[in-house]
């Protein structure tokens, strides 16, 4: 919390102590009133004030009254604006970090957990700040303020006051001892439930297929049975904390009262009225003591959560990127799209065995060159290895004669158009998506259609209402997974890298396709080097050179033809895939 | 129609609680919520009693705190002193009301959990069991995280809700009530004073909160759009780096951020403000009491102690308008999540088939499709008059690019949809005359999407079949060739299957294999392996399928051309019809859609 709060500018600094100050004056102006209550207290009792100076007193505490008020305000405006800038700060910065992370830091928090982080986490201390500083600042000014005020009226009062506090915090410790426990379980057991139903879901048609509706039902009950259990302890525990509090402060208004009485008794003459007027007040001031505790105690119930939260956004923000940028600029002068891997290896953070073993292998401008091998063999691994997703844990890669960590990684990646697995695209249009961070260069509109024509997406796109500018929902939930890749694809193509990386690009379109794809691809990026990592041999038999990945090494390299002679694991492949005649025929 | 695109995150719980999303029929909501805790009507009437009972014993109280004030003042004033006995049985009864107070209403807090947590409870059971019930239409074309967030968050605001406010909300109108009949009954010129200006305080905290909706209503827009937004560009990080767009994004997020970081202050500002405002009426209460009592003590029209208990029934009075003002929005939304809830139980179920009598045991496995007809939209008919014949033993391939509709089939031999014209006969018998459950019964099914359960391998290969001995599931195990694998595990057959124990695709594939052999049904459902399997799991799993269909009929779905030229029977499907049908020569022969696909996969 600590460091958070450090990020928090002069201005807000700044407001914070004046929110201290007028706070201040908000309990001064409270407790103010409970004296003019006194005030008239005495006027009435002793018979001695006019109507007039009653209501002077009540004009005085309405003033006062308002005053509080308007000190709440200024407090809580001070409050919301830094819960505000800080919330904007921090997501601000988790944002640009998160973008500078690399693979390894992504993989490291996982995404679901970096979303949540910029955004549920900062939230919870933005919370925090905001209301905390209403409660938090007052509370203790209050409790102590009244308690000096009070302090020197009589002991055995003041020992009631204490008494009840002790009692107060006794009681809500018992309390949060058996119920807080089963809170904090209660999203294990709810994620239980979730998991549970929506295994039953998932395996709709298999539970149906087997009649197996008992056994899964059987299976959610005992989810669902623990989940009630545990809540209905935690909740008839809760249901104490309100009758005991509302009991605890009339108990104390009468205990101070039930005092009063022998107070009263033993005291002489003129001292009785005070007395009277005295007694009336300290339940008053009492009463805030209490009060102020309570807020204090439900501050610590909140703590705990954004001290949590707060953590989780210090690790992001204290993590550095591993990957460190370079400074050139350019390749070698009149070298383009040639990739170079010199024994390279790679393990990942924290994993004993590394995915890829001493690889080596040179491509030259305007090669196409095919990866191919089981799942785990490394063949993806490789082709992230040259945008630096990851950096290479032996070895080096040379793209154009130069070393990939000596690029700034802008340069470096304004080579390369990659297409992922799983394709992508962002919320906008068409047309957003296809000029996606090449924006701005001549000719947009006519380039990106003859992208979208090479990647087989134009015609499609034209049946779309608006064309070109068609709107992508979230996610590119409006498109088919065949023409969520086609753009992907596109957007590639538009920006006219030197080489081309297709990871896997090709699986989700089906046969015919693929190949209109590839014919278009070979005829419109002539000189661009092409890297595949195919599943189907289909995809990549044109090839020209395929390397056939396993365990981690490379197995054969060659063209279709001699893989087929030389290469067991090749051949096994093709084997899958293609009839024996289909294999003879070739 | 891929799950895994169907299936999205629930919102956070919290979130939806913050969102104050307003029911269609407040009124139809309640309703149904009361009728379904019908039979919990006695604790809900105790818990009425008893809130009532303790908040006339909150109102009476201040009653007697007067009496007391005024026993203790005219002791101030006599030369005797205070009377000590009379004051002391005042004492005591009081003591005794706050005990009854706490009694009461921890007694109705305590009915109220437990209700609240059997009524949950009863509402989740309800929703898992309706999910078996309803036809599968419902669940191919609603995302499961709709209705997992129905069974987790809605259930969750229902909870919430009944535990927090509607103890509290009985209690407060009791409270609010009888405060106000207290008030006019002790002193009715003070009552006008302290009501009228507290509810001019009222009137103007209101104006106040109607005017800060709108900050509400569009923070949470802003907060919507942010996550969304760190969503999406979190998710696409690869992209986002490898064209180099960092700069691009963080300038758009920036513009989101700063738009939320006002909406955000502004929104808390404004409910940071609620608290003071509500203060505020009750101290203009407490000036108003303390002027008005103050002037109308001293001309000896009331007792001071008059003043002490207006005091304390200004409270009373207030406490009930802030509660209502609070439990109004998670009222709300409390009655939106029940409106969901209640919704979805009361969704079209299958329909009832205990009346048919009709049982098939065992099948030979000739299957007859006659003139089917079916569309998933009623609307659109996409099978139009499909007819086909499969022998017994016979192997029936289903080949169709992506997206054909290959499923279709399964959904209809299955009955997890029912045919909109034409029949499907199983060894002569008309398969709508049967129960669901027999059809099932008759089919073995391995579908590509793998599903396994959080349980044992040996529960994941038992399934539904309890009688069946361990030797049969170990027989099962290496027919499929993974009783080696299972035995290096550490736990063997016991060992449980979730996100520790990391079983590749293909293995999964084998455990769905080693399930159906122990179902051993007559006819059989294969869905070829997955192209993600690699090339000696995917021999493995071909060889366990061919073993598997050795003497059944089986229907399979094909990914490959190459394994099922053998079929007995192609069926060639595109756009969910069925367009070509007969063996792998006749179709080649025919040079049509086949013919064009197979050729296409080699070239």
């Amino acid at each position: 919390m600590g460091r958070l709060i450090k990020e928090l500018g002069k201005k807000e600094l700044l407001l914070f102590f004046v929110s201290m100050a007028v706070v201040a004056l908000q309990v001064w102006a409270e407790l103010s009133m409970i004296d003019r209550m006194q005030e008239v207290t005495l006027l009435v009792t002793t018979g001695s004030g006019t109507t007039a100076q009653v209501l002077i007193a009540g004009l005085k505490m309405l003033a006062l009254a308002a005053g509080g008020v308007l000190c709440a305000v200024v407090v809580g405006y001070a409050a919301s604006l830094i819960g505000a800038n800080l919330a904007y700060k921090l997501r601000d910065k988790l944002f640009r970090q998160v973008q500078a992370f690399s693979m390894e830091e992504i993989n490291k928090f996982s995404t679901a957990s970096l979303i949540t982080r910029s955004t549920n986490d900062v939230t919870q201390v933005q919370m925090l700040v905001a209301m905390g500083m209403q409660v938090a600042l007052r509370a203790p000014i209050m409790a102590i303020w009244a308690l000096s005020k009070i302090a020197t009226k009589s002991w055995h009062w003041s020992l009631t006051v204490v008494g009840a506090v002790v009692l107060l915090c006794l009681m809500l410790a018992a309390i949060f001892l058996i119920a807080v426990p089963r809170f904090k379980k209660i999203q294990t057991l709810t994620d239980d439930i979730n998991e549970r139903m929506r295994e039953n879901l998932t395996g709709l048609r298999v539970v149906r297929a087997f009649n197996a509706e008992d056994f899964q039902e059987r299976k959610f009950e005992a989810a669902n049975g623990a989940l009630a259990k545990n809540n209905l302890v935690a909740h008839r525990v809760m249901a104490a904390i309100h009758p005991v509090m509302s009991v605890l402060m009339s108990g104390l208004t009468l205990a101070i009262y039930w005092i009063g009485i022998y107070l009263i008794n033993a005291a002489a003459g003129a001292e009785k009225v005070v007395l009277y007027s005295e007694m009336v007040t300290f339940s008053a001031y009492a009463m805030q003591i209490v009060l102020s505790f309570m807020m204090m105690s439900f501050i610590f119930i909140m703590f705990p959560r954004a001290m949590v939260a707060a953590r989780r956004i210090k690790e992001v923000l204290t993590t550095e990127p591993k990957i460190k940028d370079g400074a050139r600029v350019n390749g070698l002068p009149g070298v383009s799209g040639e990739i170079t891997f010199e024994n390279v290896s790679f393990t990942y953070p924290d994993a004993e065995s590394p995915v890829l073993e001493s690889i080596n292998f040179s491509v030259k401008e305007g090669e196409t060159v095919a990866f191919i091998g089981s799942t785990g063999s490394g063949k993806t691994t490789v082709i992230n290895l040259i945008p630096r997703f990851y950096d290479v844990s032996a070895g080096a890669i040379y793209l154009d004669g130069v070393n990939v960590k000596e690029y700034a990684q802008e340069a470096l990646v304004k080579k390369i158009g990659y297409v992922s697995q799983k394709a992508v695209l962002f919320s906008g249009t068409v047309k957003q998506n296809v000029v996606y961070g090449s924006e701005g260069r001549k000719n947009e509109k006519e380039n990106v259609f003859r992208a979208l024509e090479t990647a087989s997406a134009y015609d499609f796109v034209m049946d779309k209402e608006g064309q070109e500018n068609a709107r992508i929902a979230r996610g590119g939930a409006n498109f088919s997974g065949g023409q969520k890749q086609r753009l992907s694809i596109a957007r590639a193509l538009y920006k006219k890298p030197e080489i081309l990386i297709f990871d896997d690009s090709f699986s989700a379109l089906d046969y015919k396709t693929d190949k209109e794809l590839r014919s278009a691809l070979k005829k419109e990026m002539k000189g661009t080097t092409v890297l595949i990592v195919a599943q189907r041999i289909g995809t990549i038999k044109d090839a020209d050179k395929i390397i056939v990945m396993n365990e981690g090494k490379i197995a054969a390299v060659g063209k279709h033809k001699e893989l087929l002679k030389t290469s067991d694991i090749y051949r096994e492949i093709a084997a899958s895939q293609l009839s024996e005649e289909e294999l003879e025929n070739e | 129609m891929s799950e895994k695109e169907n299936y999205r995150r629930p919102p956070r719980g919290r979130m939806r609680e913050m969102m104050v999303d307003k029911p269609k029929s407040m009124k139809n909501a309640v309703l149904s919520l009361l009728r379904y805790s019908k039979k919990y009507t006695p604790a809900f009437i105790t818990v009425l009693l008893l809130a009532i009972v303790g908040s006339v014993l909150a109102i009476l109280g201040p009653n007697y705190v007067k009496k007391l004030s005024d026993v203790i003042l005219e002791g101030v004033k006599a030369p005797l002193g205070v009377n000590v006995s009379a004051a002391t049985r005042l004492c005591v009864t009081l003591l005794i009301f706050y005990a009854c107070t706490l009694l009461f209403s921890y007694a109705q807090g305590f009915i109220m959990a437990t209700v609240t947590q059997r009524i949950t409870k009863g509402l989740r059971t309800d929703l898992e069991q309706k999910i078996n019930r309803m036809p599968l239409r419902y669940f191919d074309t609603t995302s499961y995280g709709d209705t997992l967030s129905r069974a987790t968050n809605d259930v969750d605001l229902i909870e919430i809700t009944m535990n927090r406010s509607v103890g509290t909300l009985i209690g407060a109108v009791v409270q609010f009530v009888g405060s106000v009949v207290m008030m006019f009954y002790t002193n009715y010129i003070m009552a006008f004073a302290a009501i009228g200006v507290s509810v001019l305080g009222f009137v103007m905290v209101g104006a106040i909160i109607k005017r800060s909706q709108k900050h509400f209503v569009r923070q949470q827009q802003q907060l919507g759009e942010i996550n969304g937004r760190i969503e999406e560009i979190y998710s696409a990080h690869n992209v986002v780096k490898a064209y180099g767009a960092e700069e691009k994004e963080q300038a758009a997020f920036s513009k989101i951020n700063e738009k939320l970081r006002i909406s955000g202050r502004n929104a808390q500002f404004m409910s940071g403000l609620m608290m003071p405002l509500m203060g505020f009426v009750g101290d203009l209460g407490f000036v108003a009491v303390a002027a008005v009592g103050g002037a109308l003590a001293l001309s000896g029209k009331i007792s001071f102690g008059v003043v002490i208990a207006f005091i304390m029934y200004v409270n009373l009075f207030i406490n009930p308008l802030t509660t209502f003002a609070n439990s109004l929005s998670s009222l709300q939304s409390a009655a939106a999540a029940s409106e969901r809830v209640f919704e979805f139980l009361q969704n079209e179920e299958l329909p009832d088939e205990s009346a048919k009598k009709t049982r098939l045991t065992s099948a030979k496995g000739d299957v007859v499709f006659d003139n089917v007809r079916f569309g998933y939209d009623k609307r659109k008919e996409i099978m139009h008059g499909f007819s086909a014949h499969a022998l017994p033993g016979q192997k029936i391939a289903i080949v169709g690019p992506t997206g054909a509709g290959k499923t279709t089939v399964v959904n209809l031999l299955m009955r997890f949809y029912e045919p909109g014209s034409g029949k499907i006969y199983v060894d002569g018998v008309d398969t709508s005359t049967l129960t669901r459950e027999n059809v099932h019964d008759l089919f073995g099914m391995v579908l590509q999407d793998t599903w396994l359960f959080h349980g044992t391998i040996k529960e994941n290969i038992r399934y539904n079949k309890k009688h069946v001995p361990d030797e049969k599931i170990v027989e099962a195990a290496k027919a499929v060739g993974l009783h080696h694998f299972i035995t290096t595990l550490p736990a063997g057959y016991d060992t449980m299957l979730d996100d520790k124990l990391n079983l590749s695709v293909g293995q999964k594939q084998l455990v769905t294999i080693a399930r159906a052999i122990v179902e051993d049904a007559p006819l059989l459902i294969l869905d070829e392996a997955t192209s993600s399997v690699d090339t000696r799991t995917e021999v493995l799993i071909q060889q366990a399928m061919d073993n598997l269909t050795k003497g059944r009929t089986s229907f399979v779905i094909a990914h490959r051309l190459s394994t099922i030229k053998n079929a007995d029977l192609i069926l060639v499907l595109e756009d969910g019809d069925i367009i070509e049908q007969g063996t792998n020569k006749e179709l080649l022969a025919k040079g049509g859609a086949y013919a064009e696909l197979y050729n296409s996969q080699f070239n």
